[in-house]
């Protein structure tokens, strides 16, 4: 029976996360995509764990659907001071757009149906959180630690690309 | 089987995702709306990992470091994405990324 | 000492080089220093050469098996080059003299560059000539000799230009070197065709397979052009006709340079090379026709040359390719042990010869028309009556050296000419009528520069004691050293033969004519240049013949024809060159940029700055390639795991 719960749970997840996203690149006003894309990121995130991924759940959570989307509205607000409603027009791109990812989305699920995998028939393990430390604090502590710089200069460099430009061109 | 399902679910689901990001990235007008476009590509890639991380290697959490990473990099590149934005809409007074067109011939 | 020497015969050729490192990286402001470390080093050569002389022509054994030694040089799969040493007669004699003569002219050299602001210099490259030639002689294989011959050709294009200041020495210089490089093209040529077909270039491994050609599949007329295109090499270095035009200019040098080039080194490395390989063209009748021609024909084409020039030194560089052009004949015609003798005889009556040249050129401030000299021996005697032994001894008269191996050169010809070749004839005649020529010659030389009314203009002095030791020790060579070849007691053929040893009886008759030649022209030299005070008789001769005169006098207009041929043909071919190199090769690639730049004018539209366009089309290929990668063509689908 667990499987069809998961099935079914996957087919309600997989129509939420669609349709968001869907709505999140058609609707017009951008402040709805946004909040639109909050709605992604968290049915991504039921994904992740029907995948018994709760911790990568959970940084989406926090991360996504927080940080990133908070940040994007902020981003909107500071750059978008007129109405909101025509805020996100599409382009004359749309046309061949469509048809190309129609098209790539196709490609992708005939080699996906024709490919056989190797499916390892264990499980993966309930605490993952105390799996995923050791490997991260010790195998990959250096890709962390770059991780964590590159984070900081990144910050930095927002920091120093929006600060306020006086008349003069001078930064400070 | 344990959950009836198999990757290329996952993988299926992911495409639509990854499909529909590119489709915002290439249509839309504003700056910041292909910004979230291309998170969502992102996070298409994420299930991806994820999904491979659960029926392929189960016990080496690869896929899970992976996505982790996958996810401080977006946030990292979201941010400076923004900013890059925001310093532009200074001085355009624009957010229409077809009017960015000066690095052209 | 004797076993030492044999065994470590390489330190002749290294002594040299280590001389001529040392002088230019450590004593070349010293100019003393300089040459005493010249000296000593050609001097220990030439003590190791005495020593393996000795060793080796007291042993027997090594004339039927020569010592050689060698190490691994270089190589690839089924291809190996060594270096190493082969000491056998030939060779041996070779060592001895080239390092004897090689250590005289650096005595005489001290005397006759005193003063010179490039002292050192000239001592270095002397050094580094004697150390290539020295190499030359006891390599073992053939690629190792090209790389000395090459050396040697270095050194001599630098001692030929060594007065840089002076144009002509420059073009001299130039001229040497380009001239003997069509000849190293061809050698090199041949060197590679041995090699291919061979598979080696050892002189003793050849000298056993080039026998058996027909089992490496390759066909006499094959073997005949790989012989000539190894010839061709010799034709250049040794001056024979037509690559001869290098060698009288080559006089540009310093005349100690000239001695060393004409007398002991460079040109006979071309003999010597011929008769190192005698065994190739001893199995291939027409190539030994054609050097024994074209010995013969440089030989008598030479002598008519000489008759008429009024430089000294340019008199004896002319004899010089006679002198080679008569080896050559004697190797023609399948006589090593003549060819070698006519060589060790040559080089020292000649060497003795340029060197009084430079002793007299010396005393008159570089003045070298003969006829503006006369009765320099009362003033120079030492110098003069070492000349005139030179003299005797290139005339053929007995007992000097020359007579000897001269007549030996007739001798095998003769023979040549009796066993079945019936064009010996015309080579015997070519190559006694030279034999008269070169006594007339040689003695007009000798009456208008030593005897006859003095200049009062010139005021001659006697050379100092370091030129004339190495002329008296010369001379002394060139009166005794054709001894050990003679027709009755012939140790010289024993010891270097190719084949069986030479046994011609002792022909009188032969040495009758040969001596009767000899003293013929020296008499009629004596009647032109000496009797006759005013030199009427000659000057109405060459009135009356004006035209052989002046072609005789312009060297048959090679020059000029080379000069023409370089002119008409040469520059109208370059100039077909730059016009296909203005037009057609920079066309190509002035079209390629073109086309480049307006393909990019055109293109730039593309770059619309529109990232999304970018993305799209980025997107589009991706698709595309995704199609074709994956439907395209059923076995690449695996590239992108797609099922089977």
């Amino acid at each position: 029976m667990e499987n069809i719960y998961s099935l079914i749970a996957f087919v309600l997840l997989s129509g939420l996360v669609l349709g968001s996203a869907l709505l999140v690149v058609t609707l017009k006003n951008l402040v709805h995509s946004v909040l639109w894309l909050i709605v992604t990121f968290i049915g991504v995130a039921g994904v992740f764990l029907l995948l018994r991924a709760d911790f990568v759940a959970a940084v989406q959570v926090l991360v996504y659907a927080g940080a990133v989307c908070i940040m994007i509205a902020f981003g909107v607000m500071l750059v978008q001071r007129t109405e909101m409603a025509g805020s996100n027009p599409v382009n004359w791109r749309f046309k061949i757009a469509a048809p190309l990812v129609g098209g790539l989305f196709i490609v992708i699920g005939l080699l996906t149906a024709k490919a056989q995998w190797v499916v390892s028939g264990k499980e993966v393990p309930t605490q993952t959180v105390e799996n995923l430390a050791p490997i991260l604090l010790q195998d990959f502590v250096i890709p962390f630690e770059v991780a964590a710089i590159l984070l900081t200069v990144a910050l930095t460099g927002a920091l120093v690309l929006v600060k306020e430009v006086k008349a003069n061109g001078d930064r400070s | 089987m344990a959950t009836g399902l198999n990757p290329s679910y996952f993988i299926a689901l992911s495409a639509a995702l990854f499909a529909i990001g590119l489709y915002g990235a290439i249509s839309r007008k504003n700056a910041i709306a292909v910004l979230i476009a291309i998170e969502l590509m992102l996070t298409a890639v994420n299930i991806n990992l994820v999904a491979f991380n659960k029926f392929l290697t189960p016990e080496a959490f690869i896929g899970q470091i992976f996505a982790i990473f996958v996810i401080t990099v977006a946030a990292a590149e979201v941010g400076l994405g923004l900013a890059i934005v925001i310093a532009i809409y200074r001085n355009r007074k624009s957010v229409n990324l077809d009017d960015f067109d000066w690095m052209k011939w | 000492m004797v076993q030492f020497a044999l065994n470590h015969a390489w330190l002749v050729p290294l002594l040299p080089a280590l001389a001529f490192v040392i002088i230019v990286f450590l004593t070349r402001p010293w100019p003393r220093v300089s040459s005493t470390v010249s000296i000593a080093a050609i001097f220990s050569s030439f003590v190791l050469a005495s020593s393996i002389a000795y060793g080796v022509f007291t042993n027997p054994g090594f004339i039927e098996k020569p010592l050689e030694y060698s190490l691994r040089w270089f190589g690839m799969e089924g291809f190996t080059v060594k270096v190493g040493v082969l000491l056998d007669p030939t060779s041996t004699m070779m060592l001895f003299m080239v390092s004897m003569v090689a250590a005289l002219i650096q005595i005489y050299s001290t005397g006759y560059m005193e003063g010179d602001p490039q002292y050192s210099v000239f001592f270095s490259y002397l050094s580094l000539f004697a150390a290539s030639m020295l190499g030359l002689v006891i390599s073992s294989n053939l690629l190792q000799m090209f790389v000395m011959w090459e050396l040697v050709g270095l050194c001599s294009f630098l001692l030929i230009g060594f007065y840089t200041f002076k144009i002509s020495a420059r073009e001299a210089a130039k001229k040497a070197f380009m001239t003997t490089r069509i000849g190293d093209f061809g050698m090199l040529l041949g060197l590679l065709f041995l090699q291919i077909i061979f598979g080696t270039l050892d002189l003793t491994e050849l000298a056993q397979r080039v026998p058996a050609f027909e089992q490496f599949g390759i066909s006499l007329g094959l073997l005949t052009l790989i012989a000539i295109l190894v010839f061709i090499g010799p034709i250049g270095k040794s001056g024979q006709f037509p690559l001869h035009v290098w060698l009288p200019d080559a006089m540009e040098g310093p005349t100690p340079v000239s001695a060393l080039i004409h007398a002991a080194t460079m040109v006979v490395a071309g003999v010597y090379l011929v008769g190192r390989t005698l065994f190739l063209f001893a199995e291939v009748p027409g190539a030994m026709e054609v050097v024994a021609f074209i010995g013969a024909f440089t030989a008598l084409f030479a002598a008519t040359i000489a008759l008429t020039q009024r430089e000294i030194k340019r008199i004896l560089a002319y004899s010089t390719v006679s002198q080679l052009g008569y080896m050559m004949l004697a190797l023609g015609v399948g006589s090593l042990s003549a060819g070698m003798f006519h060589l060790w005889t040559h080089a020292f009556f000649k060497a003795l010869m340029f060197l009084g040249a430079g002793s007299v050129l010396h005393a008159l401030h570089n003045k070298a028309d003969v006829w503006d000299m006369g009765g320099l021996i009362k003033k120079m005697p030492i110098t003069g009556w070492t000349f005139v032994i030179g003299g005797l001894a290139i005339a053929g008269i007995p007992p000097f050296a020359g007579f000897w191996s001269k007549d030996e050169i007739l001798a095998v010809t003769l023979q040549y000419a009796t066993h079945g070749h019936s064009l010996g004839y015309v080579l015997f005649f070519m190559a006694t009528f030279t034999a008269f020529l070169t006594a007339f010659y040689m003695w007009r030389m000798i009456f208008l520069t030593f005897f006859g009314k003095e200049k009062p203009e010139n005021h001659p002095h006697e050379s100092p004691r370091s030129m004339t030791f190495p002329l008296i020790v010369l001379a002394g060579f060139a009166t005794l050293g054709g001894l050990i070849g003679t027709p009755w007691a012939n140790y010289w053929s024993k010891w270097i033969h190719f084949g069986q040893p030479h046994h011609g009886e002792p022909s009188i008759g032969l040495m009758l004519l040969s001596v009767f030649l000899g003293v013929a022209g020296i008499g009629l030299a004596y009647i032109f240049y000496y009797k006759d005070e005013e030199k009427l008789r000659v000057k109405q001769l060459a009135e009356r013949y004006q035209t052989l005169y002046k072609i005789s006098f312009n060297k048959y207009y090679v020059d000029e024809l080379y000069l023409w041929f370089t002119r008409t043909v040469v520059d109208a071919g370059a100039k077909v060159l730059y016009w296909f190199d203005i037009h057609v090769v920079d066309g190509i690639i002035d079209g390629m940029a073109g086309f480049t730049k307006v393909s990019g004018r055109g293109l730039r539209y593309l770059q619309t700055g529109k990232l999304q366009t970018y993305a799209l089309v980025f997107f589009l290929a991706v698709l595309v390639i995704t199609v074709v990668l994956a439907f395209g063509n059923p076995t690449s689908a695996g590239i992108l795991g797609g099922g089977k």
